[in-house]
């Protein structure tokens, strides 16, 4: 079977800066990985990497997503192809409305997969059913792209985006990170309505607290821009219990 | 259209040495002849040629002017058009303007001159009067005397000296207490093409609004075809206690044709000012607006948008005094700049010793959407209240990144994506308009206009 996602030997940075110093991973259709590690060990940088971010410097290594060259294609292209990044800081942008933008963004994908594009009417019909699921309410659509939204809005409403647009590989960045149980719940319900055997989802989290609710197939441990460690979904759990210093301490005295 | 019957006064007699404002007032006095003004306006209009040659007309020396050299208005010949023009537009070209939708009262002006015929009002209830200035200093000037020039006269800007002393004609609007007036009023200036080098008209008009009244007003300014005409506009408005009040310039001109406004305002007790400057056209366009926060607790947004190509340069000059307490100002002003133009924003924020727990806020916003582009934009601060939050930001720079690079995220393409941020920026101009057809033409109008601005379109990367 083709993976979706093969990341071998990347090494990048920016500004000058040597982020991600050699992380290799592979994701195959149908499994959710998870990536946890402590603030600052670059795992936004992995995040905006794959989803081609302007600024980064790629030192080494490669990433393929469905068999081609992904750090080849520009942000839309990887987005048509079915990539989708819930981003940790969702940006507000004034002036842009909220359907204008979500159903521009639907029939891209829909062209670039030979489907014809959804009226005004038809997308309103397509997207009523994930509002409700992500339970966000309906006025958002007419608001601009998260302006005025509450922290939590803007994360259900990455999920909600993605939720609409189908990915085939979601990257979801510190989802939970600000978001109440209720909201937790409601965020990780969307998530695991996506769940195929063709999908696949990198879950990034600082907290174990997420993957009780979408529980990873793998935990990687990224610390100062390595895997130092893989597991199954047990390993969150000793994470949660043991903090991260006890990695960092087996690794002091590996080396 | 029928031709004026007037004959143009001649220059002839004067057309030795290039006509100045001086020279010409001795013209415009045999006009003004005929035109039976109240004798107390002449008066008003020697202290304004006085005032212009005191002033002289402004070079960069000037703070005031750093940016913007009217050079190009200085040395051409000065001929205000004291008369119609022989041709003006058919109704069929009328229509073609912007806004020529919009239903209500519609009052033409070309080159200064009032224009019946293509007009559109009657007499309204509630004693609410719109009329043109020229009509309304005939018949009941004396209403008017304590107001007609109370502003422009104390303005060191010698533009406006010139107006008091050579304008034409332009619209009186008297909104009594109380009334309101539903449907918004729209006042049509056109510049005719052609005509002789330094051509000017000088618009004046006055706009009283009494205390809890309600009244929208829309001034357009558009040529017929290429025209290096100058147009010299001010407006002077009272707003009472408690008056609701939605003034909007719109500014379309020729790309050969000088525009200088000005907007005096005088706000009263708790009224609620919005005025909206959207600037498009001319080689060279300057608002100039003083407005005056005098009465406690009011509320004033002075709101703008400027969109220039080619070599245009569009500038705006604010002032706003907070002459009492607890008032709120809002300055919002954005820019979008093509090809070699420029914006200027000069906004002066000033706090009277008594206005205390003054709101004054500004901000001004710049896109450049080509490296050749360029704006220049300060604010002036001068506080002399102690209780007070004076706050000011302006930015000048290429889109927002970030934005462009989530709308890429989701699959939007690169041209798309600056497409709708350059879009939103001009919407969130657009966005404060209150009255919905305006700015429903207003919407459809500026996104045309950037959809046919190669610069939208061309790649964000450099
Ligand atoms: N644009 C940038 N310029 C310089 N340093 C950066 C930039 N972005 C991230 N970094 C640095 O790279 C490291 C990893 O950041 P990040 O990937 O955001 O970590 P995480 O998401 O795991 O908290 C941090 O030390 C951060 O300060
Ligand atoms: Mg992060």
């Amino acid at each position: 079977m083709q993976p979706i996602l093969e990341i071998k030997n990347l090494q990048a940075g920016v500004e000058g800066r040597h982020i991600l110093k050699g992380i290799s991973l592979t994701i195959q259709p149908g499994e959710i990985h998870a990536v946890m590690g402590p603030n600052g060990s670059g795992k936004s940088t992995l995040a905006a990497v794959l989803a081609g971010r302007e600024g980064y410097d790629i030192v080494s290594g490669e990433v393929r997503y469905l068999g081609q060259d992904l750090l080849e294609l520009d942000p839309e292209e990887r987005a048509r192809a079915g990539l989708f990044l819930a981003f940790q800081y969702p940006v507000e942008i004034p002036g842009v409305n909220s359907t204008y933008f979500l159903k521009a963004a639907l029939n891209e994908i829909r062209k670039h997969r030979g489907l014809p594009e959804m009226d005004a009417i038809e997308f309103l019909g397509f997207v009523k059913d994930k509002i409700k699921l992500l339970e966000l309410n309906e006025d958002l659509l007419k608001r601009p792209v998260n302006v005025g939204f509450s922290g939590g809005e803007k994360k259900r409403n990455e999920i909600f985006q993605m939720a609409v647009l189908e990915p085939r590989l979601a990257v979801l960045d510190e989802t939970d990170s600000g978001l109440d149980i209720d909201a937790l719940r409601v965020v990780s319900n969307g998530v695991n309505k996506l769940r195929s055997p063709q999908n696949a989802a990198l879950v990034i989290t600082h907290y174990q607290r997420l993957l009780n609710y979408i529980v990873p197939d793998f935990v990687h441990v990224l610390m100062d821009g390595r895997i130092v460690r893989s597991g199954g979904k047990e390993l969150a759990l000793e994470l949660e219990e043991r903090g991260y210093d006890w990695i960092a301490r087996e690794q002091r005295l590996a080396a | 259209m029928s031709a004026s019957s007037q004959p143009l006064p001649t220059l002839r007699a004067v057309s030795d040495e290039r006509p100045t404002p001086e020279l010409c007032f001795s013209v415009w006095e045999q006009a003004l002849r005929e035109r039976a003004e109240p004798k107390w306006v002449y008066p008003l209009r020697k202290a304004g040629l006085a005032r212009f040659a005191e002033l002289g007309y402004p070079t960069p020396q000037h703070e005031d002017w750093r940016f913007t050299n009217v050079e190009g208005i200085a040395s051409r010949p000065f001929r205000p058009a004291l008369t119609p023009a022989g041709a003006t537009l058919t109704p069929e070209e009328l229509d073609q303007l912007v806004f020529a939708r919009l239903g209500g009262d519609r009052l033409v002006f070309v080159d200064g001159h009032f224009s019946p015929a293509l007009s559109r009002f009657g007499p309204k209830p509630g004693g609410v009067e719109v009329t043109s200035l020229g009509a309304a200093l005939k018949n009941r000037g004396a209403t008017l005397q304590a107001s007609l020039a109370r502003q422009s006269r104390m303005a060191t800007n010698a533009f406006t000296a010139l107006n008091d002393a050579f304008f034409s004609d332009g619209a009186c609007i008297v909104v009594p207490p109380k009334a309101v007036v539903p449907e918004p009023l729209q006042l049509v200036f056109v510049a005719s093409a052609g005509g002789e080098k330094g051509r000017s008209a000088h618009v004046r008009n006055l706009i009283l609004v009494g205390a809890h009244a309600q009244v929208t007003v829309l001034e357009t300014y558009e040529s017929l075809g290429d025209t290096a005409m100058l147009t010299n506009t001010v407006t002077e408005l009272e707003a009472g206690e408690g008056a609701v009040v939605e003034h909007l310039r719109f500014q379309d001109e020729s790309e050969d044709a000088f525009h200088l406004g000005a907007l005096y305002a005088t706000i009263g007790r708790s009224a609620d000012v919005v005025t909206h400057s959207f600037a498009l056209g001319a080689q060279l366009s300057r608002q100039s607006l003083h407005t005056v926060l005098d009465g406690e607790g009011l509320e004033a947004t002075l709101n703008g948008l400027y969109l220039t190509t080619g070599n245009r340069l569009a500038d705006h000059h604010m002032v706003v005094e907070h002459a009492q307490p607890r008032c709120a100002s809002h300055e919002y002003f954005n820019g979008i700049l093509a090809g070699k133009s420029r914006g200027v924003f000069h906004g002066r924020i000033l706090v009277r010793p008594n206005a205390q727990k003054t709101d004054a806020k500004q901000t001004n916003k710049n896109i450049l959407l080509s490296p050749a582009a360029t704006v220049n934009t300060k604010p002036q601060l001068e506080i002399y209240a102690d209780d007070v939050k004076c706050t000011h930001g302006a930015t000048i720079g290429q889109l927002n990144p970030e934005s462009v690079f989530y709308l890429r995220a989701r699959g939007i393409p690169l041209e798309t994506a600056r497409r709708m941020l350059i879009h939103a920026f001009a919407g969130e101009i657009i966005d404060r308009v209150r009255c919905t057809p305006i700015r429903q033409e207003l919407d459809q109008l500026v996104w045309d206009r950037l959809e046919a601005d190669e610069h939208v379109h061309v790649g964000a990367r450099d």
